[in-house]
């Protein structure tokens, strides 16, 4: 019979208050893209965190001067890949209101229709990943995930009919749009958002009647009113923080006075909140879809003779700021034209790079799990934060 | 308050401000009142929304600061523009008043090697702090080559 060895265990003078740095990142499944958080812990408590961000930076404001008015817009959709749509859309709204370009009505709705079928499925994504890196509280964690991907699937598969991609699309031009909607599409894209708004009806019970998303969102990164404001948050985080702030009803572009819908607000300003905001704001896409659907006017899908060169568009001298309410908010476009084929400067305003800035003044006091969650909640896209 | 309530409040308060248009009215405010104005914005005109700052390079008339706020409860939209005057690459900054300049300040000076004073952690966001130049200068060529894997 052998004795058992004498414990080894050192019991070291640890009273909590000792400081360790921890990298997270650049490479982290809950980075959703390329994002580095040093953080500096007590324990399991975050004290400080330096965010580091770059790692998908491609200067697209130099880049967009050297391209010209017709070529940028398929470029845009590179600096938000999971909302395509929207970034071409603040780049030709730019464009357009230099050039004073008129849009035929057509156009408009089926931009809108676009815009929020793209809203829809970057919800999607949203909610697919940010369950996913909550993990095993909701059901083995990749079940909402898997869930929310098949359901975008269809919407890409509407978009693949329509442009004929799937994710980066240059479906927005300056004067219109670039297809007018396949024989047939209608009816499915009818089918595709009737089925949708089902499932999202599944998930918000499958989510909400769990108590451990309940505790791992609630009261969890609020953000005040105030501080929203100041950062510059936009979209669902400004709207779950108690400000009525939705570009759409603010500052209404390409026709969305005519619809109904309603902007909801939340006055939680915690991950819930933004979560609840993004689940109301899936059925208000929806119910715009539908609408524009129905009313869509016959007529033109552009303003502007089919392009013979590249060079084509002349937008004259001027500046504007166009702005367009992406999923993740205030997507903008600050742009001056000098009068030639290119734009002298073009200022790109990514919702993510303000909505993350926020990061620094609400992890700390926070867990080093609760990082993960409030990144989440935040739903940054790094191609847009870096540009 | 309306557009025009606003702009009568500037003349009064900013005798040296210039405005025009409405959506957004464009405020050019000499670089001493740069701060001094946002603050007034903020406070008094309720632009308390930050939505972003930026610069442009105007070549031999030198770089332009340009910043946009809103009042998102009454509509009101300005984008603030001061000038630094040629070969100036200095500005105060707006992080006493707006929590958002912080990074934005940044992003500009790593793009425009704009020093603003007054920011509490002036380095480098999206370029590697080795970088050498500023990139949305004029003067800085787009194939102005660089080692690879940075």
């Amino acid at each position: 019979m052998s004795t058992v060895a004498p414990s080894t265990r050192v019991e070291l003078d640890y009273t909590g208050s000792e400081r360790l740095t921890m990298n997270m990142g650049p490479q982290h499944p809950s980075a959703h893209g390329v994002f580095r958080a040093i953080l500096t812990l007590e324990g399991e408590e975050v004290v400080g965190i330096d965010a580091m961000i770059g790692y998908l930076h491609r200067c697209h404001e130099k880049l967009a001067e050297t391209l010209t008015y017709a070529q940028y817009p398929s470029i845009a959709s590179k600096t938000d890949y999971v909302a395509a749509m929207t970034s071409e859309f603040a780049y030709v709204r730019a464009a357009e209101m230099i050039g004073k370009i008129e849009v035929p009505k057509r156009a408009q709705y089926l931009r809108v229709i676009a815009a929020e079928l793209q809203r829809v499925a970057s919800h999607l994504l949203w909610l697919g990943t940010w369950c996913l890196d909550m993990g095993g509280a909701l059901g083995g964690g990749a079940t909402v995930f898997l869930y929310c991907i098949r359901e975008r699937e269809f919407i890409l598969d509407l978009f693949e009919a329509l442009v004929g991609a799937r994710l980066l699309y240059g479906f927005y031009q300056v004067g219109g749009v670039r297809y007018d909607l396949p024989p047939g599409w209608t009816d499915t894209c009818r089918e595709t958002v009737d089925f949708i708004d089902r499932r999202i009806d599944e998930y918000q019970r499958m989510l909400e009647e769990n108590p451990f998303f309940l505790v791992r969102t609630q009261g969890v990164g609020v953000v005040s009113r105030e501080l929203a404001q100041e950062v510059g948050l936009s979209g669902p985080l400004v709207r779950g923080s108690g400000v009525n702030y939705d570009l759409r009803r603010t500052d209404p572009y390409s026709s969305y006075e005519d619809f109904d819908f309603r902007v909801p607000v939340e006055t939680g300003g915690d991950c819930f909140a933004r979560y609840r905001v993004r689940m109301v704001e899936f059925r208000e896409s929806l119910t715009i879809v539908r609408q524009a659907l129905e009313k869509l006017p016959e007529g033109p899908i552009s303003s502007r003779p089919g392009l013979k060169s590249v060079a084509q568009i002349r937008i004259p001298k001027g500046e504007a700021y166009a702005r367009v309410e992406g999923a993740r908010g205030e997507v903008g476009c600050y742009l001056i034209a000098d009068g030639g084929p290119k734009p002298y400067r073009m200022k790109w305003r990514g919702a993510s790079f303000s909505n993350l800035a926020i990061l620094p003044h609400i992890i700390p006091g926070h867990k080093v799990a609760d990082v993960v969650a409030i990144m989440g909640s935040v739903d940054p896209v790094f191609g847009e934060v870096d540009r | 308050m309306t557009i025009a309530q606003a702009r009568t409040l500037i003349a009064e308060r900013f005798p040296g401000a210039q405005t025009a248009g409405d959506a957004p009215m464009v405020v050019t405010v000499p670089v001493d009142a740069w701060v001094p104005f946002a603050r007034f914005a903020k406070e008094t005109l309720g632009c308390r929304f930050f939505s972003f700052l930026s610069a442009v390079d105007w070549k031999e008339e030198g770089l332009e600061v340009v910043a946009k706020i809103d009042n998102v409860d009454e509509k009101l939209s300005l984008l603030l523009k001061t000038r630094l005057g040629p070969g100036v690459s200095a500005c105060p900054s707006l992080t006493g008043v707006y929590k958002g300049a912080d990074w934005m300040e940044r992003e500009c000076y790593d793009m425009f090697g704009i020093r603003f004073e007054g920011h509490p952690d002036l380095r480098r966001i999206l370029l590697g702090d080795d970088w050498e130049g500023h990139p949305l200068l004029k003067s800085y060529a787009v194939d102005t080559p660089h080692p690879p894997f940075r």
